[in-house]
């Protein structure tokens, strides 16, 4: 092992594994660093893999890589005590070659990827904690791992440590995140035959589909259950802004077997055994908080950055996007021979140039004023939902009268500004 | 909104056992704790709610003879208790390198 390398990568995630390839397969002499005991040992999704952003990496993956089930359904619930107004949009297009998404263990799927650098010419060392960046007049050139003798030489160091991104902390780029910037997900893995998992779900062989659960599925907290379909096992969960569920002093894994046990949920998983209980937080902040993105010889990228856009699920896409163009910046500045913060800032123009930031823009306020405002999970949900139970409920009321009453009760709880004002925030924040 | 929430999780009755949820994972136990609560007297006086041993996923926080006690083997590696102590009272590093949590699927 060379004891300077052009570039060290902390992490083995999405982020970190994109930026890996990237340099490697460009020439660069690349050394990643992972504290798992293997790529994808500690990483937590359940979820969903955008197509387009992994295809910048390597062309037509899914013929190789281990996938779970392509998307071709992502269905949206907004869900009360005992009813679910559900809304969604199914696609053949999108069970059929490049495909949309894909359902993914990141258990498997990062392993697959990081053997993809090891490929391309980068050198993996696993089970190895970075516990700080080595820095020499200000710069960073280096990383102290908690291995004997463990301290590592090189160009640039990306900071692709996830969500808690204690390095960023370490030096300074932003100070710990408060805890309405991270949701905490609890996750199962449950169990199931294939082929009941498709019947269930209403899904062709092999066809995946997803389900964002609104309002009570995280018991009218700022959050979302989540209901994802793998080959043989149905990924469940619910994440909550931590804030709130300090707040309410709820305990994460009864809110995840209240989800559950609910009478809208509890068919699709009847009879399927948990196989693997997780828990993982999930950057929120967006926006406002991202940090200090570039400094001497060092860019962050990833969770670690707060590249998550919460109101999609939309976390992998960013993360490789963001490890993908940090990459081409240390790969500019190695060929220009130049590390430091203004060479290297152009990674930061070309994330502000990028889907990643301006759709964190375009939904900056969205989470707090959510957060701030109960009334859109707690009582929109609810009263979609007896909205709709009015209206479908076949009893001889005509549906002149059946409208009125429902715009009565809707005016009952709340002045018509007070409704007016919250529609008009909304809009506001989503626009 | 809190009242509602704690009584809707009473109606159900959940009675879980964390341990159950845990023992499906797999686990490569280290010998020295990663978690450490810097001063158990800001636990003791300075922090009625402990709501560490509420919002922890995997339960790890008890409060036990006056003290709290993190059983750090059973860990999930989230992070939520470092950011959640409203009195910054948690030391909190990752298990060192390969042991901890070793998740197969998610
Ligand atoms: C429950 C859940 C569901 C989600 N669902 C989706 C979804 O459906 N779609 C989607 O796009 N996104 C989803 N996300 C978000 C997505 O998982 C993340 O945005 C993405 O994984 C971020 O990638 P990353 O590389 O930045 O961080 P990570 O994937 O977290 O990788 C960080 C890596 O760094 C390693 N590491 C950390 N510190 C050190 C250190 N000091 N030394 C060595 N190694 C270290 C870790 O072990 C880890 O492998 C979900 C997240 C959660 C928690
Ligand atoms: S929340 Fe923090 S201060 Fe309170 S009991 Fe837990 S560790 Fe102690
Ligand atoms: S890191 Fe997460 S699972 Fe571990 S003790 Fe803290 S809150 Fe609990």
């Amino acid at each position: 092992m060379p004891e300077k390398f052009d570039a060290i990568v902390i992490g083995a995630g999405m982020s970190g594994l994109a930026a890996t390839y990237k340099m490697a397969s460009a020439g660069l002499s690349v050394a990643l660093i992972e504290r798992g005991d293997y790529p994808g040992a500690k990483n937590v999704m359940g979820g969903v893999l955008y197509r387009s952003m992994m295809e910048e990496l390597i062309s037509e993956f899914w013929k190789e890589a281990p996938l779970q089930r392509p998307v071709v359904e992502q269905r949206f619930w907004l869900m009360d005590e005992n009813s679910v107004v559900t809304t969604g949009y199914k696609s053949q297009e999108w069970a059929q070659e490049p495909f949309n998404c894909f359902t993914v263990f990141r258990g498997q799927f990062d392993k697959w990827f990081a053997q993809k650098c090891t490929d391309a010419g980068a050198v993996i060392v696993n089970e190895t904690v970075v516990e700080s960046c080595l820095k020499e007049k200000g710069r960073v050139v280096g990383v102290r791992t908690s291995r004997p003798e463990g301290d590592l030489y090189a160009d640039v160091v990306i900071l692709a440590d996830g969500v808690n991104s204690l390095l960023a902390r370490q030096l300074e780029f932003h100070r710990e995140w408060q805890p309405g910037q991270v949701a905490l997900a609890v996750m199962e893995e449950l169990e199931l035959p294939a082929e009941i998992i498709e019947e269930r779900f209403n899904l062709d062989k092999g066809m995946g589909a997803t389900i964002e659960i609104f309002g009570d599925g995280s018991l009218g907290l700022v959050g979302t259950g989540f209901i994802y379909t793998n080959k043989k096992h149905i990924s469940i969960g619910v994440g909550t802004l931590l804030s709130q569920i300090i707040e309410v002093k709820a305990r994460p894994y009864e809110m995840l077997e209240y989800l559950k046990k609910h009478p809208m949920v509890s068919p699709l998983i009847r009879n399927a055994r948990p196989v693997e209980y997780y828990a993982h937080l999930i950057p929120e902040g967006g926006y406002r908080a991202i940090p200090k993105l570039v400094g001497d010889g060092v860019v962050v990228a990833g969770d670690a950055a707060q590249l998550v856009n919460g109101i999609h699920r939309e976390g992998c896409n960013l993360a490789m996007t963001s490890g993908r163009l940090a990459a081409e910046a240390v790969i500019k500045a190695h060929q220009a021979g130049d590390f430091s913060a203004g060479q290297l800032s152009f990674y930061e123009e070309s994330l502000k140039d990028s889907f990643v930031v301006e759709d964190l823009k375009k939904y900056k306020d969205t989470t707090h004023l959510l957060e701030k405002n109960p009334q859109y999970m707690n009582q929109y949900i609810p009263f979609a939902n007896r909205a709709m139970h009015e209206m479908f409920t076949v009893d001889g009321v005509s549906k002149k009268n059946k409208q009125k009453k429902i715009m009565k009760r809707l005016f009952t709880d709340k002045s018509i500004f007070s409704v007016g004002r919250d529609v008009f925030r909304l809009i506001k924040a989503v626009k | 909104m809190k009242q509602k929430i704690t009584e809707k999780i009473k109606k159900l009755n959940l009675d879980i056992n964390i341990d159950n949820k845990l023992y499906l994972n797999r686990w490569k136990t280290d010998e020295d704790s990663h978690l450490n609560v810097l001063d158990n007297t800001v636990c003791a006086e300075h922090c009625p709610q402990k709501d560490c041993t509420a919002f922890c996923p995997a339960r790890v926080y008890e409060w036990r003879d006056g003290r709290i006690m993190p059983g750090y083997e059973g860990c999930l590696e989230c992070g939520a208790c470092r950011i959640g102590c409203p009195n910054g009272n948690i030391q909190w590093r990752y298990p060192r390198g390969g042991y901890g949590v070793q998740f197969k699927l998610a």
